[in-house]
């Protein structure tokens, strides 16, 4: 009988959080939208303080658009209607995923996006793993340590990762890796014309990989280590790691079992934060590399001066972004039952 | 000055402390001085090209692909360097601090509408927006200052927004409203000034971000084509990589040097100023 009163109590306030998580999800989806329509408005706003009318600045410079295109574009862009006019055609065009055109690469810049969005997202999360792991794993191994010397050298490593720029490690690890070793390639993300079967190719974009995801991901690593030591530490101190000890638990399993879990959640905020920092990094790591991603277009456009293209580059990444945190919060939402989502 | 010796006090208490200032204070000798001992134009085509460091005692560095040498460009570096991290780290707390300070004091919707338009700076990419800006205004001096301050401002508008909220609801703030203060006094002579220790912490750390940020800039040719900066060095040098890896290495280490240094000042800065904190 109690067994049955008790389910029925559990069913309804599993319910009662379903809809609770639903409504903050529906929430959360709001203040999406509305950044993102803000971030486009920043870009309309960006491009009229810019010298000459937006359109010199799209496409004038990027050369090869005729007289005739401008002239359809100043129409679409309405650059005779008075500004909010010109806002919310902007605004229109955006949502219809129309950014115009690349006369330089004689296709539409969303197309352009897309070609180049799977390489980046691989490189992404390449080094979101690898920064992550590799930070985890060294703030356990200082917090275990703590004011050893091992852990004062994974402070004096996460100090030199803080201050490295990532681009000119990229071209360091290619002098000694590529250069001088010749263990790794430094450049493109596969073997051209080679007669590779898929697991052959696998390994070799895998090869390709290593030095680029390295490179961007050294200075989270570094983030993730300091903030991994300082949440173990933190969390060594509490009561219930006391009665731990008390009942003579081995410190491996204290350490792995009860404290690691507790002193992971808060670096699951860090990894959102993360993706924008990397889609900046991607533009240098993948100019040093030559990896045909996002970045490595941006670099392009900077040097065509094709400005719609970096422009609708940096609308996307900024949706990326906001896709990576609302999905860091629900991850963090269902990770961790005392967060209020309400 | 008692106050001053009792900061130092705690300050060189931290050895990893002391180092980074003796970095930075080196970082600034070389700024202000080398241009004297070494003097030059760093653009001048000096010697012969590709002389590897230590070959020559003239040229101690070496030279760059078109004989520049590298010994003055490291020290024409410095001051740019310097310069943006500093003057974009200004500009960013002139930002920063209005808009927190404003956010936190009245809360309410001006809150409401400051923040949002923090979050919106927060959520574009930081490093691809100040691309954008530079490539769009043209890079200068100027726009790169104000495109790095543009980027980095959120941040301090976080902290300081959220000392402002703590802050006054402290008795001493309320008194100065009992008497009859204006808010213009209470904002800058009363709560302000009790922000400045964390708000001089990050400022540390942001001059050393806006320096990794001003190289990446003018690594990829977004610098200001007047000035040689460490991140063009090490752009020219990516051309002669496979044979003469020197010329990009130099400029990094002193990048490295210089942001490291700033990195350790600021952590020494945040244990002398925040005594209460226990240190991890």
């Amino acid at each position: 009988m109690t067994m049955a009163t008790e389910s029925v109590g559990a069913g309804a306030a599993r319910r009662a959080s379903r809809e609770r998580l639903a409504r903050y999800l529906a929430r959360r989806f709001g203040q999406a939208a509305i950044t993102l329509i803000a971030i486009v408005i920043l870009n309309f706003v960006i491009l009229h303080l810019a010298p000459g009318d937006a359109i010199d600045v799209l496409a004038g410079e990027s050369g090869g658009a005729g007289p005739e295109y401008l002239a359809q574009m100043r129409k679409s862009y309405g650059l005779d209607q008075p500004i909010y006019v010109q806002m919310v055609q902007y605004l229109w065009n955006v949502a219809q995923l129309n950014f115009g055109f690349s006369f330089r690469n004689n296709v539409s810049v969303l197309e352009l996006i897309m070609s180049r969005l799977p390489a980046t997202l691989l490189l992404m999360i390449a080094s979101i793993l690898l920064s992550f792991t590799a930070g985890v794993l060294l703030g356990v191994f200082a917090a275990r340590r703590v004011n050893t010397f091992a852990d004062n050298a994974v402070s004096v490593l996460a100090l030199l990762c803080y201050a490295t720029p990532l681009f000119w490690f990229g071209l360091m690890a290619i002098v000694l890796f590529t250069v001088k070793l010749g263990w790794l390639p430094g450049n493109g993300m596969y073997t051209i014309a080679a007669n590779f079967n898929w697991f052959e190719a696998t390994i070799d974009v895998l090869r390709h990989l290593a030095l680029p995801a390295l490179s961007l991901a050294l200075f989270h690593m570094a983030v993730y280590t300091r903030l991994m030591r300082a949440s173990m530490l933190e969390i060594y101190g509490l009561d219930y790691i006391r009665t731990a000890r008390a009942k003579g638990l081995s410190q491996r399993r204290i350490a792995f079992r009860h404290v690691l879990p507790n002193a992971i959640l808060p670096m699951v905020t860090m990894l959102g934060l993360q993706v924008g920092a990397l889609l900046g990094g991607a533009v240098l790591v993948e100019t040093v590399f030559g990896w045909p991603g996002l970045g490595r277009l941006a670099f392009d456009a900077i040097l065509q001066r094709d400005h719609n293209l970096l422009i609708g580059i940096l609308l996307f990444s900024s949706a990326l972004v906001i896709v990576a945190n609302l999905i860091t919060d629900l991850v963090y939402a269902m990770l961790d039952p005392r967060i209020e989502v309400a | 000055m008692q106050a001053f010796r009792d900061f130092w006090r705690r300050y060189r208490r931290k050895t990893s402390a002391v180092i980074g200032l003796v970095l930075l204070l080196f970082v600034f000798l070389v700024a202000f001085v080398g241009p004297w001992i070494v003097p030059g134009d760093p653009w001048d085509m000096a010697t012969m090209p590709f002389l590897w460091p230590g070959t020559n005692a003239e040229f101690p560095l070496g030279s760059d692909t078109l004989g520049r040498d590298i010994l003055t460009g490291i020290i024409h570096g410095s001051r740019v360097s310097l310069l943006i991290g500093f003057a974009a780290t200004l500009a960013a707390l002139g930002l920063g601090v209005t808009v927190g300070a404003l956010a936190g004091y009245f809360r309410g919707w001006i809150d409401d509408v400051l923040m949002r338009i923090t979050e919106i700076f927060q959520t574009v990419p930081t490093f691809l927006l100040a691309v954008v800006l530079v490539a769009i205004f043209k890079p200068s001096m100027t726009t790169i200052v104000l495109a790095i301050s543009a980027v980095t401002w959120p941040s301090i508008a976080r902290l300081v927004r959220a000392e402002f909220l703590s802050l006054r609801e402290r008795e001493f703030v309320q008194s100065c409203v009992v008497i009859g203060m204006g808010e213009t006094r209470i904002i800058f002579r009363q709560i302000l000034p009790n922000c400045l220790p964390p708000i001089i912490v990050m400022s540390s750390v942001m001059v050393a971000s806006a320096i990794l940020t001003e190289s990446g800039l003018s690594f990829l040719g977004l610098g200001d084509p007047n000035l040689m900066s460490w991140g063009t060095m090490i752009g020219i040098g990516r051309d002669a990589m496979r044979t003469a890896w020197y010329m990009s290495a130099l400029p990094g280490v002193a990048i490295l040097i210089t942001v490291l240094a700033l990195n350790l000042v600021g952590e020494g800065l945040n244990d002398a100023l925040n005594p209460r904190l226990k240190n991890h």
